[in-house]
């Protein structure tokens, strides 16, 4: 499947503030509504620009701060299929994968926005295409791994009534 | 080998041992959400099909983030909220009455060695008082709502020693400004982070409470602190639940340890847009200011609002400087109150807002304008947090907030030493 970068100007450090800023998520609750205004306050035109499938590339330490799970939600809702960066916060990580997002780590620094890229999570595998550049992912934790399976921590919970990791 | 603190906590609640980096299913004591989440806990917790909450007597709403609500969309959310809490039969702490973070130990919910979850980032403000908490997002709050469990990862510590006597002037917030600005912004992330040494020990509870609350700016997932005489008092004097402190062993492991001499700190200034972008005082002072605020999580208890206050009496708030202030709690509000603080408040031209966190997520009491200047005694900085992505926000600890409003622009407190 063809996915396209859409990389965040800011690299390191986006919180989730930036994502969805608070003076929309306490008054929207619609995540198709919310989602045109995901990195407004950094990025203003970043939602325009959105294509359904595309991955999200950011730095270190992507969605630290707030434990809002609109973040992930909106960036899912915007089209995003998954988010590659070079380190996540540790909330943001949890709430993507309870909802389903795919988060990968990697390396990111030589993916330009609008390159081609090519996801291989079974592989571990990150290839753009415009450069001709493989990047090693991060293996995803088998916790996560179970979830992103089930369809999200709803689904997993309902289907074994409670957590079945073994 | 030794446990840490939180390798102790997460093994007491999954019964079984427990070291950095398992993986466990564990039995949580305490679970609440604020208004800015709660929404989608109810959510998810329909989602789950389950027919009750697990205990409760365990978990609690809480509105603090718009409260009272500005408008119409936040009206319904917290309608929401009042009609599951009615439904479901659990505790909510409307309007007015104060941050979450205030009332979950004020109201005695949580005591040491517990595991607490709350859908908020700034939950683990209760490493202070011996518990292991933290913040989760709604869906996982849900979870927690409908089995009283959830699944954690045991993290790695980093052991924070602070020596030497805090100088005139320099509180608790300025000491966790500093280790913020030395760890960053990810130096602590998926790691709890133990705080110990003298500093810490002549610190009252609350103010210790502000640097627990703060361990997330790093990244951190928990920021503890061991049980001594004052915190067993301080949860004894609040909470009828028996506490069973845990402290780390002698031989405990522990990824890094830092060391910080706190005896010639100057106050901390936190510059805009990043927490751990941290300088001294000293150079910024003359910095124009347009608002200021004290209250939060981080710092809108009892003693911060008098010593604020002490700077103030007798005096008036620059007239090109809105100055807001936000009691944490209504307990907080009624005390200060009595005190003849809030008195002093007003009479000096500031403005007291309903105990709640007032403007520090930018949603009402005190949105920032294009260009405008404000300095806070809360725990983020972000662009846009307070309100307008083209203001500038400077955190700081009350005494140097009240400072800079008397002056208008960013000011030494240790100007005023007969006042600190």
């Amino acid at each position: 499947m063809k996915h396209y970068a859409r990389r965040l100007k800011v690299q390191d450090n986006v919180n989730t503030d930036y994502v969805i800023s608070g003076r929309y998520k306490f008054k929207i609750q619609d995540p198709k509504e919310l989602a045109k205004h995901i990195f407004e306050d950094i990025d203003p035109d970043f939602a325009a620009r959105v294509m359904k499938g595309d991955i999200l590339v950011a730095g270190e330490n992507f969605g630290c701060g707030s434990s809002r799970e609109q973040a992930p939600q909106a960036i899912r809702s915007a089209g995003f299929y998954a988010v590659a960066a070079k380190s996540f916060a540790r909330i943001f990580y949890r709430n993507a994968f309870n909802l389903g997002l795919i988060l990968v780590e990697c390396d990111t620094d030589f993916i330009d926005d609008g390159d081609e890229l090519e996801l291989d999570i079974e592989k571990g595998k990150l290839k753009d295409r415009a450069k001709g550049l493989v990047f090693d992912t991060k293996p995803i934790p088998s916790v996560m791994k179970r979830l992103l399976r089930d369809g999200g921590v709803v689904e997993h919970f309902k289907k074994y009534g409670g957590f079945k990791f073994d | 080998m030794g446990k840490t603190i939180s390798e102790k906590i997460l093994s007491n609640h999954a019964a079984r041992e427990l070291r950095a980096g398992d993986v466990a299913i564990c039995n949580v004591d305490f679970c609440f959400g604020q208004d800015g989440t709660s929404s989608i806990i109810i959510d998810s917790f329909r989602k789950l099909g389950v027919k009750q909450v697990f205990d409760r007597s365990k978990f609690r709403m809480i509105i603090d983030h718009s409260a009272p609500s500005p408008n119409i969309g936040v009206s319904e959310i917290h309608k929401k909220m009042r009609t599951f809490a009615r439904t479901f039969d659990v505790g909510l702490y409307d309007i007015g009455c104060g941050v979450c973070h205030q009332l979950v130990p004020q109201k005695g919910h949580v005591t040491c060695g517990d595991l607490v979850l709350g859908a908020d980032s700034h939950t683990c403000t209760y490493g202070a008082i011996n518990v292991f908490s933290t913040g989760v997002g709604s869906t996982d709050l849900a979870i927690t709502l409908a089995s009283g469990k959830n699944w954690f990862r045991v993290p790695e510590t980093i052991k924070v020693i602070v020596k030497g006597k805090l100088p005139k002037g320099v509180y608790s917030k300025d000491v966790v400004l500093n280790i913020i600005k030395d760890i960053g912004a990810n130096g602590a992330t998926y790691k709890a982070v133990e705080f110990y040494g003298e500093a810490i020990t002549a610190m009252s509870v609350d103010a210790r409470l502000t640097i627990s609350n703060m361990a997330v700016e790093m990244g951190a997932k928990a920021g503890l602190m061991e049980a001594d005489e004052k915190v067993l008092k301080w949860v004894k004097g609040r909470s009828s639940k028996v506490p069973h402190p845990v402290s780390a062993d002698v031989d405990a492991k522990y990824v890094a340890v830092r060391t910080y001499d706190v005896s010639k700190l100057a106050p901390q200034v936190a510059k805009p847009h990043a927490v751990d972008n941290v300088s001294d005082v000293t150079g910024l002072a003359g910095v124009k200011i347009d608002q200021a605020y004290v209250g939060t999580c981080t710092n809108g208890r009892l003693e911060d609002l008098e010593a604020a206050a002490k700077i103030l009496k007798g005096r008036s708030v620059h007239p090109e400087v809105k100055f807001i202030i936000a009691p944490a709690s209504r307990e907080i509000y009624l005390e200060a109150a009595r005190k003849g603080l809030v008195e002093t408040f007003v009479k000096s031209g500031c403005t007291v807002v309903a105990p709640g966190c007032g403007p520090c997520v930018g949603t009402h009491n005190g949105a920032l304008a294009d260009g405008e200047v404000a300095i806070s005694t809360a725990n983020r900085n972000f662009k846009g947090r307070m309100g307008n992505p083209n203001s500038f926000i400077y955190l700081a600890s009350p005494v140097t907030v009240a400072a800079s409003a008397i002056a208008g622009r960013i000011t030494d407190p240790r100007e005023h030493k007969a006042r600190l």
